[in-house]
């Protein structure tokens, strides 16, 4: 692209000296390239590949928080082990795949709904109306407010006793008496999934709102004028046309939920009816301090996430643009 | 009127009213919470939609504990670091990966993309190691550290596809002079980039300012956590006894520069976000 450059230079004198003059410059640019990526490869590698590495290798060892270095390798132990006529190890733990099936429960449900909301808060956004822009300032406060802010004040407002939720049902006359949404085994989930939607419905309708204002217009002026009905419309045109948006969207927003932390830790801490895969392994390191247990949960959340990374990458690698 | 006219009069009336019923969804749960942190403890028990009188000593109290001062301050140092340093090499990463075409490239690419997804547990262990050998513990600078890992993938990412869609005649035009990269980046690059720094400088300081795994793990002392963490280990003497007046309190106080900022940065944080997960 550099000849080219050259090339069309408007001296015509300079012709001449293009070809010699582009290698140049383009062995130049390459080497300026690479130079000026190192540092952020360096960078990368620090807090990302080598803490990766390392994490993969205490994963087969019996290290302790207090004492990662002097560790002794014992291979997969961590992840399943025969001994004494039973098995052991993280992939027998019922404690982890009730993590696991939180997780995906929670992944699941929280991004269906989302995605659901998303469009319709999207469309809503889309259509004109007087103070649209305030209304789309408004809708991002939620995405604005910190995790652990908005698990506290939805904790606030879903506070057994004195909670604004509770008054309100009761008001309505939903329920009778008012319900421990937290501390409640079958509510808390439900709890959780509430905060998270309330919180990414904001992400999720920006990126479907983008995709709709890129739409051609005249589709559907056309539909209108034909008489074809509005929601005829939406799943016959609209929702085929923004797929490629929404598919970013959900695996976005999927990676997300898989690796759901803090919204749960604040709302309801360790619970095991909340409890996800990161919570699992957090626990394990840190206030188990047992690193090598917790490394191989971590590990395997990490393959789980890893796995949906390639899955994303080859369907969206056309909309990424890394091709290019 | 006819049927045609109270229709769309009919679907007018629908709109608002659904337009109505976001809007309160949206900013309930904040209001909510200022409603909270503005009433004195005495009635803090009572379920009420208005404020009746204004009391502030929620405020007092959170703004005279040391603790807080000092972790504001430290959510403050850090996310503005964490700012720079993504900048700072994110502009010339972009530069080689946006005008550069090299061999390696996609892969790069790919490889800022994966770690853009990594699970923070999934570095944990490894990266408690890394902090510890550079004896960043319970340190600013260990989490000034870790917030790179997502932060700077992002700045990136965007910044590159800020600067793919410069024109291709600057760049011409700079060759043809003879300038160097670094000073077509620096002279010709920068002055045009601005606002796209300023929108991924603005997010990456929002997810700095939000992040609480590593600020939880990495910290141990209280004069030493951010405000995320500080407001998460605020306790009463039980589950009951929650200090809610001060929490919210404190809640208000960390999102309302967020909330302010992201108002008049709006259309730009919209365009910077879509830029982050779907090009074009």
């Amino acid at each position: 692209m550099s000849t080219s450059a050259t090339d069309s230079a408007p001296r015509e004198g300079r012709t001449a000296k293009a070809g010699y003059r582009g290698t140049k410059v383009r062995r130049q640019r390459v080497r300026a390239a690479w130079t000026y990526l190192t540092p952020m490869l360096v960078a990368l590698a620090l807090v990302a590949g080598w803490p990766l590495l390392r994490t993969f290798y205490l994963s087969l060892t019996d290290a302790s928080l207090s004492d990662t270095a002097g560790a002794a390798f014992i291979g997969f132990e961590n992840y399943l082990v025969y001994d004494d006529g039973a098995w052991y190890g993280l992939l027998t733990d019922p404690v982890w795949w009730n993590a696991v099936w939180n997780t995906v429960y929670f992944s699941v449900v929280s991004v269906s709904l989302e995605v659901v909301f998303g469009i319709v808060v999207a469309l809503l956004l889309n259509a004109e109306f007087k103070g649209r822009m305030l209304v789309r300032a408004a809708v991002l406060i939620p995405w604005a407010i910190p995790t652990i802010v908005s698990a506290k004040m939805w904790a606030w407002m879903l506070n057994d006793q004195f909670g604004i939720i509770n008054h309100l049902l009761m008001a309505l006359g939903l329920i009778d008496a008012p319900l421990a949404w937290t501390a409640d085994a079958d509510l808390s989930m439900w709890a959780v999934i509430m905060v998270d939607v309330w919180k990414t419905i904001p992400f999720v309708a920006l990126l479907v709102l983008a995709a709709l204002q890129m739409l051609p217009k005249d589709c559907f002026e056309a539909a209108e004028v034909d008489g074809i009905h509005p929601v005829k419309v939406f799943f016959r045109v609209t929702l085929p046309l923004i797929t490629p948006a929404l598919l970013v969207a959900v695996i976005f927003r999927l990676l997300d939920a898989l690796r759901v932390f803090d919204v749960i830790y604040v709302l309801t801490s360790n619970s095991t009816s909340t409890m996800t895969m990161s919570i699992y392994a957090r626990q394990q390191l840190v206030e188990f301090q047992d690193v090598g247990y917790g490394s191989a949960a971590s590990t395997m959340l990490f393959l789980i996430i890893a796995l949906a990374v390639v899955v994303y990458l080859y369907l969206g690698r056309r909309q990424l643009g890394v091709d290019q | 009127m006819n049927q045609y006219q109270l229709m769309k009069l009919a679907k007018r009336v629908g709109l608002y009213a659904l337009i109505a019923v976001v809007m309160v969804y949206a900013i309930f749960p904040f209001y909510y919470a200022v409603i909270t942190s503005l009433k004195p403890s005495s009635e803090l028990f009572r379920v009420d939609f208005w404020l009746s009188s204004v009391d502030v000593s929620n405020y007092v109290q959170i703004f005279t504990q040391k603790s807080f001062v000092r972790a504001i301050f430290n959510s403050i140092l850090i996310s503005v670091s964490v700012v720079v340093i993504a900048l700072l090499l994110g502009i010339t990463a972009s530069y080689a990966l946006g005008r550069v075409r090299f061999r390696g490239r996609a892969t790069v690419m790919l490889t800022i993309l994966g770690v853009s997804m990594f699970p923070q547990v999934a570095v944990l262990s490894g990266l408690f190691e890394v902090i510890r050998a550079l004896n960043l513990y319970n340190n600013p600078g260990g989490l000034i550290l870790s917030y790179t890992i997502f932060t700077l993938p992002f700045t990136v990412w965007v910044l590159t596809t800020f600067m793919r869609q410069l024109p291709m005649e600057l760049e011409e035009a700079a060759i043809m002079d003879g300038a160097t990269p670094w000073v077509t980046i620096t002279k010709v690059f920068l002055p045009l980039m601005w606002p796209a720094m300023a929108t991924t400088g603005l997010l990456a300081f929002i997810a700095a300012w939000n992040e609480f795994l590593f600020a939880l793990t990495f910290t141990l002392t209280d004069d030493q956590r951010t405000v995320p963490v500080a407001i998460a280990l605020i306790s009463g003497g039980s589950q009951h006894e929650l200090p809610w007046g001060p929490i919210m309190a404190a809640s208000v106080t960390v999102t309302v520069p967020l909330v302010i900022l992201v108002m008049i940065f709006q259309r730009r944080i919209v365009s910077g976000l879509t830029a982050g997960a779907v090009k074009g």
